[in-house]
Formats: structure tokens, sequence, C-alpha cells
């Protein structure tokens, strides 16, 4: 182990009980629903981290099927830089209009930016499967995380443990949609797999909207279950402080998680490699070694 | 050789045509063997059964819970036809065959899901009337638009079968592959075909806006599927 990855491994520790301690000894006590909010300070940062994991799991595939030839490589750059100056554009003089315009022009900047940043550490096509790999598992990971800590929380509160409104049934659509990414690249046989994987994602990733659209079409049609307001509405600034402490700690957490699973990746790829030169190498070359 | 003789071999066959003459060889083979059509039916017969054993229902609630029989049993009867569609192919390796001839990919594809969408089609005009009969239905809403939800609807499971079809067919347990990466992916389209249909046999509330996202879900996914099936077609 390099003397960064176990710096980086203490520094994530570090930064994860510090977050634990913030939300559970630091934030105060939420009036209503008393300490089972706290579980929000866990909740709320692992989905921040399961959705940009998915997403990142679409830019590393999109990669991959641009990254083989240049001409597509070099023209999907080109249209992530030219969407980035707009979104820049929208951002700064969008202000003015509208909220909406500036959050539109913020997300399309941070899209090209995820992108062209990505496309620079990850400028091949088996680093960007492997990137996208590492994301998708780890991001599902999370996503568990966040369907099992919303019931905790909900089983208390609104006194059910599940209801099918639009943001529950949402992720979990979602999670569905990754899990059968991972089942696909569990079973797809040889070289192909990250093709297919690759494809899969860029559905996964065009069905998103659809399903957010026809979820809250579908449940806003019909009478709600008891739902109290949830916890936008204005929370504590010691509840904050705990809030950013555990969205900073989850963030570098899954950092590390997908560089290491990303190592990981590299790692299997080079013994299939070792293998296959192995067994391209002439008989003969095998036999003068073990008659020796 | 001649000038004429050396552009006619030059030539790519057109989209078109290989469309056209994949699609007759796939509807050719059907009309013999009929095995897709005959497989299909026999399957959602018997859901229609089974669904009529499990819950009995009045005519009323029959109008409710009608959308949801109808499309899970054409569901799974179209996830049967679709694992057959490429398995045919494999054998004497006719997709290789098909990657290294000059014929465009995009007619692979599109002949595959218009050939789907037609037996997909044909199996639901005979088993709606039973459906009707079964479940004593009548429908409160216009007719008409139960015409448009099915075309929609159809082509929505039929564009991302074919597709999840080519990617299934290329894993380790191709037929239980399918239905695994189908199912989450068409969620919002399954939605969108139950509560339209629902909608238009209670009469309750206009299913417009489900018509226009299915609308949306085709277009979107029949571009998707275009723009990367030549990619998969030739993974290795």
């Amino acid at each position: 182990m390099k003397p960064t990855y176990v710096i980086a491994s203490l520094v994530t520790f570090a930064l994860l009980s510090y977050g634990l301690y913030q939300g559970l000894v630091v934030a105060p006590t939420e009036a209503t629903m008393g300490d089972v909010q706290r579980i929000f300070y866990y909740h709320l940062p692992s989905a921040w981290v399961a959705f940009t994991l998915f997403f990142l799991n679409f830019v590393g595939s999109l990669l991959f099927l641009v990254v083989k030839k240049d001409a597509a490589d070099k023209f999907a750059a080109g249209v992530f830089a030219v969407l980035g100056v707009i979104g820049l554009g929208i951002s700064i003089f969008g202000r003015s209009y509208t909220e909406f315009a500036s959050s539109i022009g913020g997300t399309l900047l941070m899209c090209a930016i995820a992108y062209l940043v990505i496309r620079h550490f990850f400028h091949s096509q088996p680093q960007a499967d492997a990137f996208a790999a590492s994301t998708a598992e780890v991001g599902v990971v999370f996503c568990t995380v966040v369907l099992l800590t919303g019931p905790l929380w909900a089983r208390p509160v609104w006194g059910i443990w599940w209801t099918w409104d639009a943001r529950l049934t949402s992720t979990l659509v979602l999670w569905l949609i990754y899990v059968s990414y991972l089942i696909l690249r569990k079973f797809a046989t040889g070289g192909q797999t990250p093709t297919l994987a690759a494809a899969l994602s860029i559905f996964g990733f065009a069905d998103v909207p659809i399903v957010y659209l026809s979820i809250r079409y579908f449940r806003t049609q019909h009478p709600q279950p008891v739902i109290n307001g949830g916890e936008g509405s204005g929370i504590d600034s010691h509840m904050w402080a705990a809030v950013l402490w555990n969205l900073l700690a989850f963030t570098v957490f899954a950092i590390m998680l997908v560089t290491t699973r990303y190592k990981l990746a590299q790692a299997e790829r080079r013994i299939e490699e070792a293998f296959a030169t192995r067994d391209l190498e002439d008989d003969s070359h095998l036999i003068s070694r073990s008659t020796r | 050789m001649s000038a004429t003789a050396a552009r006619a071999v030059a030539r790519e066959p057109g989209l078109l045509a290989v469309t056209r003459a994949s699609l007759a060889k796939d509807l050719r083979m059907e009309w013999r063997s009929k095995d897709a059509i005959n497989s299909m039916l026999f399957f959602s017969l018997l859901v229609v059964v089974i669904f009529s054993f499990a819950f009995e229902p009045t005519a009323e609630e029959s109008r409710r819970i009608a959308g949801g029989l109808i499309w899970v049993a054409f569901l799974f009867a179209t996830v049967v036809a679709l694992n057959q569609t490429w398995a045919r192919e494999l054998r004497n390796q006719v997709l290789d065959a098909y990657r290294t001839s000059p014929a465009p990919p995009a007619a692979l594809f599109i002949s595959k899901a218009v050939g789907n969408f037609l037996f997909v089609c044909v199996l639901e005009a005979v088993m709606t009337p039973l459906f009707i009969i079964f479940y004593n239905l009548r429908s409160i809403g216009p007719v008409y638009e139960l015409v448009i939800v099915a075309l929609l609807a159809t082509w929505a499971l039929v564009v991302n079968g074919t597709f999840f079809g080519a990617l299934s067919i290329r894993t380790r347990n191709r037929e239980i592959m399918l239905p695994l990466i189908l199912f989450p992916i068409s969620i919002p389209a399954l939605i969108a075909m139950v509560d339209a249909t629902t909608q238009i046999f209670t009469g309750e509330s206009s299913p417009r806006f489900w018509m226009q996202l299915l609308a949306v879900y085709d277009l979107v996914f029949t571009l998707v599927s275009l723009s990367l099936f030549e990619s998969v077609l030739n993974a290795e």
C-alpha cells in the first residue's frame, strides 16, 4: 500500500467519525421527531453520493463508447465543452430572471466539467469501463443505504415503513435499474461485457427523467398517505453543520471506495492479461521450463 | 470488370432494402413455424385463466384491475417472443455473417423490432376479445383511445425488448437475463400503459398525459437503440 492511500484512509476515517459525532452529539434533538431524525445525517449524504455515482457511471459508459473512435471522442468532448459554456452563460445571465434558469445552467456546467475531467483521467476503454463498473457498484451500495435508512425513519415518524410516494418510488426504480446493470455485468461473457453494460447504462440514464415524470404524475393523481412536510422546510444551524460535515465525509468515503474498487478492477485486468499472454506463448517454452 | 459492375459491387445495400428483406424472412419463418405466436398466445391464455381464478372480480372491479392484468399478461408474453428472435440468428452464425456483411446494422434492428411489433399486435388482437369475455369488460371511455395506447405501449415494450434481447443473448443465462434488464427500464412505460388503460376503462379522467409520455418514451428509446445497436452488434 502506498503511503498516500494510508493517509487518505485515515483522513476518511477521521471525517466519518467527526460527522458521526456532529450528527449524534452536537446537533440538537429535533422537536417533534426526536432522536430518530438523526438518521437524516446519514440518509441525505448517502442519497447525494448514490445519485452522483450513478451519474458518473453514465459519464464513464458514454466515454467508453466514444473513446474508441477518435472522431466520436473529439465530437463528444466538443459537445460537452459547448454545453459547459452555455451552462456558464445561463447561470451568470439567467440568475436575474429565475432561480430555475440558474440551476439549469449550473447543472449543465457541472455535467460538462464532470465529463471533461473524467475524460482527462480515464482516457482509454479499459479505464473508462473500470471507472463505470466501480461507480455503479459503490452507487448501488449507497442507494441501498438510502432505501434502508428511509424506512427506519419513516416507521416512527409516518407510522408506516414504506409508501409509494414519488421520491421513494423513483429511488427504488433507480436502484432496480442499477442492480440489473450489475447483474448484466456479472452474467455477460468475455470481452463484450463492457460494451453491453455501457449500452444498458445509457438506457438507464435516458430512463431517469421519464421515471421521475411518470411517478410524479402517477402519485399526484392518487390520494397520498400521511406525509408531514419533510425535512426541507428550514433546519437549525447546528443541524446544518452536521449535514455538511457528513456530506463531506460521505463524499470522501465514496471517492475512497471507488478508487479502491477501480484499482482492484485494474489489478484483475492485469491478471487476465498475464494469463492470456501466458496462453499465447508457445508450448516449447512451457515444455523447456517444465523439463528443467 | 466493367465500370458499372464495379460500381454495383461497391454499392452498399440500402437500409430499406435490407430491412424489408430481413423482415420478410422473419415473417415467412414465423408464418411457417408459428413458434412465437403460438407460445405467446398459449402463455397469455394461461395468465388470463389463472388471474381470473385468483381474483374473481365483479364487473366494476374488473374495470379497475383489467388494465394491470392485460398489460402484465402481454408483457410476459412479449418476453416469450423476444427470447426467440435473436436465438434464431445465433444458430449457423447468422449474426457473425451479418457483422461481416456491408449491410447497415440499423436495418437488422428495425426489421427485428417491427417483426416483434407485428407479432405482439396479432397477440393483442386475439387476446383482447378473450379478456373482454372473461372479465365482463365494457369500456366507459372511447375505444379508439385504447387502440392508440395499445400501439404506443406495444412499441415501447418491443423496441427496448428487441435491443435488450440482443444484449441478453450474449450472456450465460440468456432466457432469464432479458426480463431482468427489460423490466426495470420499462417501469415508466408500464405505469403509463396500465394507468392509461384503466383511465379509459373507468372513464374517470383523460389518458392524454400517459399517451404523451408513451410517445416520448417510444421516441427516446428508438433513437437510443438505433444509435447504440451497432456497438452492441460488433461487441466482442
